[in-house]
């Protein structure tokens, strides 16, 4: 038999080279993103929600820019940090979802069948979440602009916002990873998108902090982290080169990324069982 | 009563029962309905606060209309929460042997709205202890107090129908974001952060025409002892009982010819 | 590294608890020597699939070792994944990709270079016939062309032993008896070695040079399907009388020629136990005792019939089949 028929080896040789990690993410984080775009409708609810809720609440709070100390007189504009921010809590699920399906479904075993690197599979699913954060963030920017909101940031601007965007995504992603991996469940993974809604909303993301009037919710707001990733958003729009606010907003993304990262990493090698 | 009347009625209660069971059984089921509108109590009253110090905001207490709002929100998703159990008891084969088992298929559906509206009652105190603990302001009498029941029953009624119409249906719990969709829009396009006069853009022209906005509003007033659009809001809620009890009439010959 | 890598599979005493619940395998021994079809059947449950995913080094065993390739399962995992082909009980597959697609991220991860992956992926898929459908996402392809797309992922990086769990279960016929050949070529021509687990006796039967007889985690029975069937002993001999009085008269005739069996109504069945005894001499008895005959069959035993002598309970799926064929056997029997 040829070598080109022989499905098998020839007793005695063994397989040289391993693909390298980064090859492997090459082609996991292919999948990845192939997976993304073979989904239209898995992205849909992602960009119509939150700009149904930019809408709504834009015709809804307007009337709350004229209160005395409000920082812009668009709510528009001040709305779409909040809607950057919803994109990342989609990215959590998706990331989530998809690890655990392949769980779930066994395509995880293939993998584990193969010299995969825990650390490939990992990046390569962010990569997806990577593509769908840029979609999302394309559509939300080409709607408020049309609808006229501001961007005080300008074309430069757009880099920091879509490098802000990619940076919360994969924090959050590689959270929603870390859960997928952990409970092996894609509807456990849903039961967690509450709680982030909660996280969500329980922020500045309709009103600055200096503005909220309830104490209790203003201590919440100011200590929860994502009042400042949705700041940090806000602050390409409505304000243009804020420094404090861009800092603390990449500061906490990157906090979140490591812990995202480490528990990921930990929850892999429990499910990872293979010797 | 008559014969039929009865048991109609024991029809309805056996199912009743059944669902005020499990709820009492598994109280974790009814957390979601709890959470939801406390949550948005929280966020709204709590967070947006400062909203009623705009120029032309004439309501006395921010609190208070946000009570409304998420009283009424409340009874409409707690008829969609219901809708979700029906489509499960479908899904699970449970419906079928309701199906079965009666003489009168429609006392079934009269038997999850009681316990729709139940679990309605139970959020409803819940949360006006909290809205009470939190500054709620009552300044309508107990006949204005009736009333907005009256309309929070009326709606939330329809929208068990509405949810059973659909569950029965599609006889499946992948149809809940089908369930949710609607009732989510209806409720975010009215006057929920602020009065109608104080929107802007088109959300303003769909909450014009929204019949939620009609009971919201009128809910609104009767609270604070002003005069109150009732019979609007009531006739509102009644026009869509009517169209939501023959979505679920029609909606149950679906699923008995499924079989 | 060093010359030649044996192809067999050297397990001894492996066991495996869950958790919850008694042990799922219980103490295995077997060997399957280089080039052999090692069947490993038993019904649902009784701990093929854990032990598959032990030796294919997806789940340590909680004692006991055993070596695939050569290779120690729980210290040489890596060498062991290299040298080893698998397809799963479920064909692990992403609905989203194409065959081509599969393949390529199959050889990619196993570090196979890219223009190679092509050529051994196209070749693969044509192997499998599936290269009509190659471009087509997997989430359109009937369960037999996802069972041969899961056969050639297996290959596709030049495995010597392969791992089939449960390979035709839920397949029709046709596609059952095209995977049996492609399994029997790839023994025979190239020289794999194939472990297959099912819980179809036939495929057994048809298939394994050696079956090994798994019942709640431990072999109750090893050997060829031959050596087992002898074991077990002769053939079954089923027959009616043309009148139906002459039933208790055909039993004591041919009680002579061995232990009474169970028999569908209207019949009497016997199990031949003398070497010597044949379906002539059995007829001819009858014959001279009158009798006439209106219906008679023989049934050569069936690894179900081992099963049945080792654990005293029938495979599943076999008892079904079994009951079928007998249907068929009594509408053939009626006269006209």
């Amino acid at each position: 038999m040829t070598a080109d028929a022989a499905a098998l080896r020839a007793p005695g040789r063994l397989v040289g080279a391993h693909a390298g990690t980064l090859t492997q993410v090459g082609y996991l984080a292919r999948r990845s993103i192939t997976r993304t775009v073979r989904q239209p409708l898995m992205i849909v609810p992602s960009l119509v929600f939150p700009l149904f809720l930019l809408a709504v609440n834009s015709s809804g709070l307007e009337a709350a820019t004229v209160l005395p100390g409000f920082p812009t007189d668009s709510y528009l504009s001040f709305a779409l940090g909040l809607t950057f921010m919803q994109g990342a809590l989609f990215a959590t699920m998706g990331a989530g979802q998809s690890i655990a399906g392949d769980i779930q479904h066994g395509f995880f075993n293939r993998l584990q069948l193969t010299p995969l690197r825990g650390r490939a599979l990992i990046a390569g699913q962010l990569a997806g979440v990577m593509i769908q954060g840029l979609i999302q963030g394309i559509a939300y920017l080409i709607i408020a602009l049309a609808f006229g909101a501001e961007f005080e940031a300008g074309p430069a601007g757009v880099i920091v916002l879509f490098a802000l965007s990619a940076l919360v995504g994969l924090a959050f992603g590689s959270i929603g990873l870390a859960i997928g991996l952990r409970t092996g469940n894609a509807e456990a993974v849903q039961g967690v998108f509450p709680l982030l809604f909660v996280l969500l909303f329980l922020s500045s993301g309709a009103l600055p902090r200096d503005l909220i009037t309830n104490d209790w919710f203003q201590t919440v707001a100011t200590l929860n982290p994502v009042s400042y990733l949705i700041e940090g958003f806000r602050s390409l729009f409505i304000t243009g080169w804020d420094g404090e606010a861009l800092a603390l907003a990449i500061g906490l993304s990157v906090a979140i990324l490591l812990f995202g990262m480490w528990a990921a990493t930990a929850a892999l090698r429990t499910q990872m069982e293979r010797t | 009563m008559s014969a039929l009347e009865t048991r109609f009625a024991r029809g309805a209660w056996a199912v009743a029962w059944r669902g005020l069971h499990v709820m009492a059984a598994k109280p974790s089921l009814i957390i979601p309905s709890l959470v939801f509108p406390l949550f948005f109590f929280a966020a709204f009253a709590g967070g947006l606060s400062a909203v009623d110090q705009a120029p032309n905001f004439d309501y006395p207490s921010y609190t208070t209309f946000q009570y409304v709002f998420v009283l009424m929100q409340s009874a409409i998703f707690g008829g969609v929460f219901t809708g979700f159990g029906i489509a499960a008891d479908f899904e699970f084969g449970f419906a079928r042997r309701l199906l079965i088992a009666s003489h009168n298929r429609s006392a079934i559906v009269a038997g999850y709205a009681i316990t729709a509206l139940v679990r309605a009652l139970l959020v409803w105190t819940v949360v006006t202890i909290v809205a009470i603990a939190t500054g709620l302001e009552v300044s309508g009498n107990v006949g204005d107090i009736l009333e907005i029941l009256v309309i929070a029953v009326m709606l939330n009624f329809a929208a068990t129908m509405f949810a059973s119409g659909m569950a029965m249906r599609f006889r499946t719990l992948q149809a809940a974001p089908l369930i949710q969709l609607p009732a989510f829009l209806i409720i975010m396009t009215a006057p929920v952060y602020v009065p109608r006069d104080l929107i802007e853009g088109w959300v303003a022209s769909v909450a014009e025409v929204n019949p939620f906005t009609a009971t919201l509003e009128a809910g609104r007033d009767l609270i604070i002892g002003a005069p109150a659009e009732t019979l609007l809001a009531v006739g509102v809620a009644a026009g869509l009982i009517v169209v939501m009890l023959n979505w679920a009439r029609t909606g149950l010959r679906r699923a008995e010819a499924a079989g | 590294m060093e010359g030649t890598r044996d192809n067999g599979i050297e397990v001894e005493g492996l066991v495996r608890e869950f958790k919850k619940g008694p042990r799922a395998v219980d103490g295995i021994d077997l060997t399957v020597a280089p080039g052999e079809i090692y069947g490993f059947l038993g019904p649902n449950g009784a701990g093929k699939s854990t032990t598959v995913h032990m030796l294919t080094t997806l789940l340590p065993p909680t004692a006991g070792t055993a070596r695939v390739a050569g290779y120690d399962i729980v210290e040489q995992g890596p060498q062991v994944r290299d040298a080893i082909g698998v397809a799963l009980q479920e064909a692990a597959l992403d609905q989203f990709l194409t065959a081509r697609e599969h393949m390529r991220l199959q050889a990619g991860m196993h570090g196979i270079p890219k223009a190679e992956a092509l050529r051994r992926g196209d070749a693969l898929i044509e192997r499998v016939g599936l290269s009509d459908a190659a471009d087509r996402k997997v989430g359109g392809y009937s369960g037999g062309m996802r069972r041969r797309l899961d056969l050639a992922l297996a290959l596709v990086h030049q495995p010597s032993i392969l791992f089939l769990d449960e390979p035709t279960t839920g397949l029709d016929v046709q596609s059952r008896t095209a995977l049996w050949d492609e399994v029997a070529r790839l023994s025979n021509d190239e020289g794999a070695t194939v472990f297959l687990t099912t819980q179809y006796l036939e495929e057994a039967d048809a298939l394994a040079d050696r079956v090994g007889i798994i019942d709640t985690g431990r072999i109750v029975a090893e050997g060829t399907p031959e050596s087992l069937k002898d074991e077990i002993g002769r053939p079954t001999v089923e027959a009616a009388p043309l009148e139906e009085a002459d039933l208790e008269r055909m039993r004591t005739a041919l009680a002579r020629f061995g232990s009474p069996q169970r028999a569908d109504r209207g019949h009497v069945a016997v199990r031949l136990d003398e070497r010597s005894a044949e379906l002539a001499d059995v007829v001819r008895a009858l014959d001279a005792e009158g009798i006439a005959i209106s219906d008679m069959e023989i049934h050569a035993p069936t690894l179900d019939d081992v099963f049945l002598a080792k654990t005293g309970r029938r495979l599943e799926g076999a008892a079904r089949e079994a009951e079928e064929a007998k249907d068929t056997g009594e509408l053939e029997a009626v006269p006209a």
